[in-house]
């Protein structure tokens, strides 16, 4: 590049054309390229640390030996912390807690309780079973994608569809708006006036529970589903749009039957990112779904998600229990689950859009 | 049905879902301003918790919050701006590497934000900590515990793809002749970006900084058992100390307090600095990624 160099003595002098492609080596320019790239790979290390190290913190549940079993002759009535316990008589008051203690018998793996009924993890004989926080997670996320996704992809069809250029640089802003609201503040919101709104409407039992915890998890996600359904329509090549309208279709129509289809795959992509929201929200989780880990089909009850468990209970758990592992086995279960969804979204449904536009060019 | 009647019955459905979202938006921000507003005072702002919390100020949250994402800016922005500078700059679109690094930046903004939490206590504190104190300090703990330090660099990796986006966004506007006529006057690539593309990204930098700190300030989950403290009676001193969050407090207060009436003034003034501090940073951002895009029109 330098023709300074030309009349260097290194430079060969019989060539006359100039040689563009020998560049001189630079120290500062080596060095610099080196460090970022460096720096770079973090991300990378990140990501491959966090499964490293949340997986590894979970492992031991696995290879946990029998001598670490709560075995008792006597069955013991479950209770949490100091309350008293009563050995011999059958209380079923805590009823399926006590069934699963008698069925399974002393010798009992804390691992092999992953599998049973019961989130009972802080008593004389703890049971990890995670059936609840599943169903409650997977309740709560039900709700809150039945709730954010119709809502934000009508709203994304109206703003991109039709909604006046000036009311569309509104809209947009003022709804990313609540993506910056921090969940905490939803979450608050949700426990201070959602709850009381709809028991008042609705007259169940419980203040908080799926229901609630649900919706409002909804609030989070809308932002997420959005923006990036929004996208997806704007993406649709403009001649889509005016073949259909000047074929004598209403907007409406183009946007149902010509749009819409062609952006489903994006539209997908933002739903599976939103569930990924929704999955993983804990502080939401937390303060508006009464967090009562059970086990039933009723939207109105309490419920318990993974996240909320990791977040309400690891403060308080010793390092290197077997408590402490679970938590940590949940949480590779979170991550490996979103980690699966972000993938889909990327490659699959991406790769869905790429093919549809250049099938139809 | 006649077609304009179904056109207005649908365009009116769709219209009324963004107004749907919009009073939602609007009642959030009314029910924090006039639950809060009345308690919003300087003395709220600059005194201590008093009488086991249900009196006095936050001043120690406000500190807390503030110091904790300072340390987590120093920390994730030059590694956001490299990370950007790399992907705009150096790698080809087509390239491995550079479509992994993008997939892990993408894993990070929606890995959530619990598992940030795991990873810092796990990493963190039980290995690196836990380490430096048996190196350091002859096995006495100090830094194999939560504190502010792993709380701010745990914050860091969750914030750090908020970084990278904005900044690259930027650096993408910056125009191709720009670049050209720097190499072409004989600059090195190197020398083209600390004095072409890096004062053209500043506006970028910014608002990927200002995006961060207000995203790490709102957070709560990842700092839930890497360092925030229920109450503390003094400001933190050191790094290896806990500290009071914002979103801690108001999660603490609106959950875990033992009379939640009479501390509900607090957590709604608590809501209310803490919305008015990440909305207004948002603001900002949103007016300067505004400008950039602009720009690149």
């Amino acid at each position: 590049m330098e023709l300074i160099r030309l009349k260097s003595k290194e430079q060969d002098a019989e060539m006359d054309i100039v040689t563009f492609n020998k560049k001189k080596f630079r120290f500062s320019d080596w060095f610099a390229e080196k460090v970022i790239k460096a720096v770079a790979f973090l991300s990378i290390a990140v990501v491959v640390l966090i499964f490293v190290f949340v997986f590894r913190e979970a492992f031991p549940i696995f290879k946990m030996d029998k001598k670490e079993v709560v075995a008792t002759e006597v069955l013991v009535q479950e209770s949490y912390g100091g309350a008293e316990t009563e050995s011999g008589s059958v209380k079923v008051a805590d009823n399926q807690v006590a069934n699963s203690n008698i069925i399974h018998g002393q010798e009992e793996k804390p691992s092999s309780t992953l599998l049973s009924n019961t989130w009972m993890p802080v008593s004389d004989n703890p049971r990890y079973g995670m059936w609840p926080l599943f169903l409650g997670t997977l309740k709560v996320t039900l709700i809150a994608l039945l709730f954010a996704a119709p809502l934000s992809i009508l709203a994304a069809i109206y703003t991109s569809m039709f909604a006046k250029p000036r009311i569309r640089e509104i809209i947009k802003p003022v709804i990313e708006l609540l993506a910056g609201f921090p969940s905490v503040v939803i979450g608050f919101f949700a426990l201070m006036v959602m709850a009381t709104v709809f028991q008042d409407i609705f007259g169940y039992a419980s203040r908080l529970n799926g229901f609630v915890g649900g919706i409002a998890m909804g609030l989070a996600a809308i932002p997420i589903i959005y923006t990036l359904t929004e996208d997806a329509l704007t993406a649709v090549p403009k001649t889509f749009t005016e073949a259909s309208l000047g074929l004598g279709a209403s907007r409406r129509q183009t946007a149902f039957y010509v749009v819409l289809p062609a952006a489903v795959p994006g539209i997908f992509a933002a739903v599976v990112l939103g569930i990924g929201r929704i999955f993983g929200e804990t502080m939401i989780a937390l303060m508006a779904t009464g967090n009562a880990a059970m086990i039933s089909m009723n939207p109105f009850d309490s419920v318990r998600t993974l996240s909320a468990t990791i977040g309400a209970e690891m403060a308080e758990v010793v390092f290197g229990d077997t408590h402490y592992n679970v938590l940590f086995l949940i949480g590779s279960l979170l991550f490996i689950f979103t980690f699966a969804l972000n993938a889909l979204a990327e490659f699959y449904f991406k790769n869905m859009v790429i093919r549809r536009y250049q099938s139809k060019k | 049905m006649d077609r304009n009647v179904k056109d207005t019955i649908v365009e009116g459905i769709t219209g009324v879902s963004v107004l749907l979202i919009i009073f939602i938006i609007v009642s959030i921000l009314a029910v924090t301003i006039v639950g809060g507003w009345p308690n919003l005072n300087w003395t709220f702002l600059s005194e201590f918790p008093k009488d086991g919390m249900t009196k006095g100020g936050i001043f120690p949250a406000i500190v807390g919050t503030a110091v904790m994402t300072i340390i987590m800016a120093v920390a994730a922005v030059p590694f956001g701006v490299i990370t950007a500078i790399y992907l705009a700059e150096y790698a080809s679109e087509k390239s491995v590497i550079a479509k992994t690094i993008r997939f892990a930046v993408k894993t990070l903004a929606v890995v959530p934000s619990i598992i940030f939490g795991l990873f810092g206590l796990g990493f963190f504190i039980g290995f690196i900590g836990k380490n430096m104190d048996a190196l350091l300090n002859g096995g006495e703990l100090k830094w194999g515990q939560p504190n502010m330090l792993w709380a701010s660099f745990t914050m860091a990796l969750l914030t750090l793809p908020v970084v990278i986006v904005s900044v690259e966004e930027a650096i993408r506007t910056i125009p191709r002749e720009m670049r050209e006529a720097s190499l072409a006057l004989g600059a090195t690539k190197w020398q083209t970006i600390k004095s072409v593309v890096l004062p053209g990204s500043v506006s970028g930098i910014l608002t990927g900084t200002i995006l961060a700190v207000s995203r790490g300030a709102g957070e709560v989950a990842p700092i839930l058992f890497t360092g925030a403290a229920y109450f503390l009676s003094d400001l933190p001193k050191s790094l290896s100390d806990q500290f009071m969050s914002l979103g801690y407090h108001i999660y603490i207060m609106s959950t875990q307090s033992s009379n939640v009436d009479a501390t509900l003034p607090i957590q709604f003034a608590t809501t209310l600095v803490l919305l008015l501090l990440t909305f207004s940073l948002n603001a900002v951002a949103v007016t300067l990624r505004f400008k950039i895009r602009k720009r690149a029109k």
